[in-house]
């Protein structure tokens, strides 16, 4: 059962990416491996221009499971840019045991 | 040669008439300096505790730990509308009136009366007692007189505050000059709010040092630009548009040409396609005119204000028309707890919520830059090997907030208002 809309469906592989919570996605992209965010970066990012403009007539009121899913997604597309784009590893470098945890979030 | 406008004096830190000399990081380091602080300032300020669209109607209450002042406090919309305060106690066992399951974290909701979980003693929102379970059995008790002890609690632009000492100035007059230069700013209309917390094992000002100068900003955050935008931002270094000082609060204003920036090769292929970054969204949206205290040197490349209010709130207004907090609450001498919440205009559609997020998600690993960075600060400072560290121009207000806190110190000590202070290690 496609998660994703139809116009997107090629990233339905990478439909576990799309969830629901800041603290969810932070904690896949320090679980995974270089390969592994490098992957999803590859095959999101080629999209992110069309989601956008796709997402600009989507409104959050109301939103159906499939617009929920594909902002989810991109939104993880943007926890992952950091260690493709920026740190080449998924921790931020010298970020050491610190955290910082999201304690209230809009949702979606 | 500065790129931008230094006062008559040649620097900011004589133009505010602080010393120039190398300081002492003792008021961080030491337990019993943290308890003279938790009476002089923890328990005589205005602290903010929140907002008020945390409180969105009669009956809605939050509870704040604050450990600085020793006590819990319990916030709450009465049955009139008017915010209210109270120590989070029990007038009976002196048992924590408001939690959940766990006595230490913060709860919030609505309700029409408050009811301990001990003896059921019920209290109205206004603070009176209204239910003795078995009165009967007390001597001579008068629920009149066994009401909630009340807290001062004051609100300025939708931000609640509470003081825990009596004689305080009204809140209005404590938040100064200031204060007064962004009243009028549209902070009500910026609902749509990500909170983020953190514990930091660094003394409580330690952060806020970090956060009250960007002469780190092109070292620290050097990989977070393109590496040959890192490499010019290093050579140039970083110089302030403008700082104030006022009482013990102050103000860091800062360029910030990032939000477009110039060239789209200063910035990362995903901020380049969803036009937003640490700056915030690129397109901003129309919230009228700015109030005067914003942008004090009228400068065109303006990018952020950044406030402190004293002790623990900054206030962080970034020119595209989003605003940030930061507040710093001690529980211990080298441990605090962080909290930051970023405040947008709601989003109209989906892609404006992803615009947000890319800036409140590149917030997040800047900060976690920051903070492992205060840890490593704390141990050494705790070492004791070096007493004296010396401080930039740029670093102005880091000067002016340790000398405000020993200042607050020394008189709560003397009784004495305007007792001399030095940030030395020979003081």
């Amino acid at each position: 059962m496609p998660t994703l809309p139809a116009a997107f469906a090629e990233l339905e592989p990478f439909a576990d990416w799309a969830l629901p919570s800041e603290a969810d996605r932070y904690a896949k992209r320090v679980q995974s491996s270089m390969d592994e965010l490098q992957t999803f970066y590859d095959a999101a990012f080629p999209r992110l221009e069309d989601g956008a403009e796709y997402l600009k007539g989507v409104a959050l009121d109301g939103i159906s499971d499939e617009d929920r899913s594909l902002l989810h997604l991109f939104e993880a597309l943007v926890t992952v840019s950091f260690p493709v784009e920026v740190w080449r590893q998924p921790r931020v470098p010298d970020s050491g045991a610190s955290s910082i945890d999201v304690v209230v979030e809009p949702v979606p | 040669m500065p790129h931008f406008t230094k006062p008559p004096e040649g620097s900011w830190t004589e133009h505010f008439g602080l010393d120039t000399g190398p300081v002492s990081y003792a008021d961080s380091t030491s337990p019993a300096h943290y308890e003279l602080e938790q009476d002089a300032i923890f328990r005589k300020t205005w602290l903010n505790v929140g907002r008020v669209e945390q409180l969105p109607k009669n009956g809605s209450y939050f509870t704040k730990e604050l450990d600085a002042a020793n006590t819990s406090v319990v916030l709450v919309r009465d049955m009139e509308g008017e915010v209210r305060a109270f120590h989070n106690m029990c007038r009976h066992r002196g048992n924590k009136l408001v939690w959940n399951d766990y006595p230490g974290e913060e709860v919030s909701g609505t309700c029409r009366q408050f009811t301990c979980k001990y003896h059921g003693w019920r209290y109205g929102l206004e603070g009176q007692l209204t239910f003795v379970q078995q009165e009967g059995e007390f001597f001579d008790l008068d629920k009149d007189d066994l009401g909630l002890a009340g807290v001062n609690v004051d609100v300025w632009e939708g931000f609640i505050f509470v003081n825990f000492d009596p004689e305080a100035p009204p809140l209005k007059e404590y938040m100064g000059r200031l204060g007064a230069g962004i009243e009028g700013y549209p902070f009500h209309l910026m609902t749509q709010k990500h909170t983020y917390k953190a514990e930091i094992g660094a003394n409580w000002k330690l952060f806020i040092d970090a956060f009250m100068e960007f002469y780190h900003a092109p070292v620290l955050h050097a990989k977070q630009a393109t590496d040959e935008e890192s490499r010019k931002l290093q050579g140039y270094g970083f110089e302030a548009l403008a700082y104030d000082v006022d009482g013990p609060h102050s103000l860091v204003s800062s360029w910030g040409g990032m939000a477009p920036p110039k060239d789209l090769g200063m910035v990362k292929p995903i901020e380049r396609v969803l036009r937003s970054g640490l700056f915030g969204v690129w397109d901003a949206p129309d919230i009228g005119e700015l109030p005067e205290g914003l942008n004090p040197a009228r400068h065109p490349a303006w990018g952020e204000d950044s406030f402190l209010f004293f002790p623990n709130f900054t206030l962080l207004v970034w020119k595209p028309n989003w605003y940030l907090t930061y507040h710093y609450w001690p529980t211990s001498y080298n441990t605090h707890i962080f909290e930051c919440s970023l405040y947008f205009v709601p989003p109209t559609n989906a892609y404006e919520r992803l615009q947000q997020e890319l800036a409140v998600v590149t917030f997040k690993e800047y900060g976690l830059q920051d903070g492992n960075t205060l840890e490593a600060t704390q141990t050494m400072l705790e070492s004791g090997a070096i007493q004296e560290f010396p401080l930039c121009d740029q670093e102005v207000l880091l000067r002016h907030l340790h000398t405000t806190a020993r200042r607050y110190v020394a008189e709560h000590e003397s009784g004495q208002p305007g007792t001399p202070v030095q940030i030395s290690a020979a003081s």
